[in-house]
């Protein structure tokens, strides 16, 4: 209970709480960023659910937190077929790349990756991970390798706030960073038996 | 001289650590950094002191003028102690100013050189020694060196300045839905093997601000805290960063708010 007071009184006082997505900085951030091209502008605006992150510190109170799940879900196209699973290699490929989407990667000389490795650990093999996510270690073993969770891990890496509202994970699929085809390979190295995730090498 | 060819060995033994980042890299570096702590003027960020101070009395641009009358905030040629009080109010420019925005603005007022053209292409490319601005920002900075940072951003328009910062150090955008915070809220995290200091805590705010600008073993030259910026919004999806834009000089008012009290190590070394 002291808890929750000291954390109502921490968010009141904190001034960036305020006015998270101002008018001043809307127009600082344009002004910031001069040499955006015309199809960059979507990046320097904030849309809904990432106003709502913003303002609470990506903590938003529970009726906000259910509104952003709902909209977040509404956005996951599935594989047409139901197949949720492609190619744990192909997968582990884009787990390690951090390649895409920075000024200096266009033309693109290759396809995006989704540099999992940044924040998680995912192989026994691979020791150069981040932690600023949980790690995933034996993310399918865990979960018995079971279809549902399969669906589930599709739709986390398609867009993580339809499970967990304001989640720090890119929305891979939403934000068109990855493919459908990409997303299924990354379910395969965390979903698939026979991926290194799962036994443990 | 054994000093110097045992810098160079690491130095090229060092140079591909931005894709490398294994535990040995952060080893030798550390290995590195217990080295200049014996003998910090071993620290290569000095030579572009050097140069920056020399770059300060050199006569240049269309007026012939050197950086000797710019006013850094403690009056006209007063370098000693003076980022220590940035950034702040500068009235004759009626905005609040970091030191790298403060110096274009002398440049082209008393040197009569463009800021525009500057900001084109304002920082080096890796291996390429840091632009004149650059230089001369490392110089200003080393002269608080040992000071602990004292800006007082106290008056309305650096409050807002500051206000404008911390709303941009929590907004998330662009594809990847980033923010500063995304990787710089929480203590002990790393991105791969980098370990990442957690700015929205003053206490760690104030240990590693006060390093800027570094010299960076990764891409061997000195980088200032524009130049960081601008290296964190590319990694997050976003355009280049304006040097010296308002949301540049927030991000920078904030960041010396939250380190307030740390001290001054500039020119510091880094990865």
């Amino acid at each position: 209970m002291r808890l929750i007071l000291a954390l109502i009184i921490s968010l009141a006082a904190s001034p960036a709480l305020a006015q998270p997505n101002s008018a001043a900085a809307d127009a600082a951030v344009r002004a910031g960023f001069p040499t955006a091209p015309a199809d960059w502008a979507p990046r320097l605006t904030a849309d809904e659910t990432m106003q709502q992150c913003s303002a609470s510190h990506n903590s938003p109170a529970k009726d906000v937190a259910e509104a952003i799940r709902k909209r977040e879900q509404a956005t996951i196209v599935y594989p047409s077929d139901n197949n949720f699973m492609g190619d744990w290699q192909r997968g582990e490929k884009l787990a390690q790349s951090g390649y895409g989407l920075r000024f200096t990667d266009y033309p693109p000389r290759q396809a995006n990756g989704g540099n999992c490795y940044a924040c998680h650990q995912l192989t026994r093999a691979e020791v150069s991970y981040g932690t600023l996510g949980p790690s995933l270690s034996e993310y399918g073993k865990l979960r018995d390798f079971k279809p549902d969770a399969v669906k589930a891990t599709y739709e986390k890496i398609y867009n993580s706030h339809a499970a967990f509202p304001c989640s720090t994970m890119p929305r891979f699929g939403a934000n068109k960073v990855l493919t459908i085809e990409q997303i299924k390979d990354a379910v395969a190295l965390l979903m698939s038996a026979e991926s290194p995730v799962n036994t443990g090498k | 001289m054994r000093r110097l060819g045992l810098f160079a060995a690491l130095a090229i033994a060092l140079a591909p650590a931005a894709f490398a980042q294994d535990a040995d890299t952060e080893k030798a570096i550390e290995k590195y950094r217990a080295m200049l702590k014996e003998d910090p003027w071993s620290n290569p960020g000095y030579l572009d002191v050097d140069r920056g101070e020399a770059l300060w009395t050199t006569k240049a641009g269309p007026k012939n003028a050197s950086f000797e009358q710019c006013d850094l905030g403690k009056g006209p040629g007063k370098v000693e102690g003076a980022f220590a009080e940035l950034p702040r109010y500068f009235a004759d420019a009626d905005r609040v100013m970091d030191v790298e925005t403060r110096l274009l603005w002398c440049r082209e007022t008393l040197q009569g050189l463009s800021t525009a053209d500057y900001v084109k292409r304002p920082h080096p490319a890796g291996g390429q020694p840091v632009k004149e601005i650059g230089a001369i920002a490392v110089y200003v900075a080393s002269k608080s060196a040992g000071q602990k940072f004292a800006a007082k951003l106290d008056q309305p328009k650096e409050k807002d300045v500051v206000a404008l910062g911390e709303t941009l150090f929590y907004r998330r955008q662009g594809p990847f839905d980033f923010a500063c915070a995304t990787c710089h809220a929480e203590q002990g995290l790393r991105i791969r093997l980098q370990g990442l200091p957690q700015l929205a805590q003053k206490k760690e705010a104030a240990k590693v601000i006060g390093e800027w600008p570094a010299y960076r073993v990764s891409t061997t030259h000195v980088m200032t805290m524009q130049h960081r910026l601008l290296d964190c919004y590319w990694q997050m999806r976003l355009p280049e960063l304006q040097m010296g834009s308002e949301a540049s000089v927030a991000l920078i008012a904030f960041l010396t708010k939250q380190a307030d009290g740390g001290e001054i190590s500039a020119p510091g070394l880094k990865r």
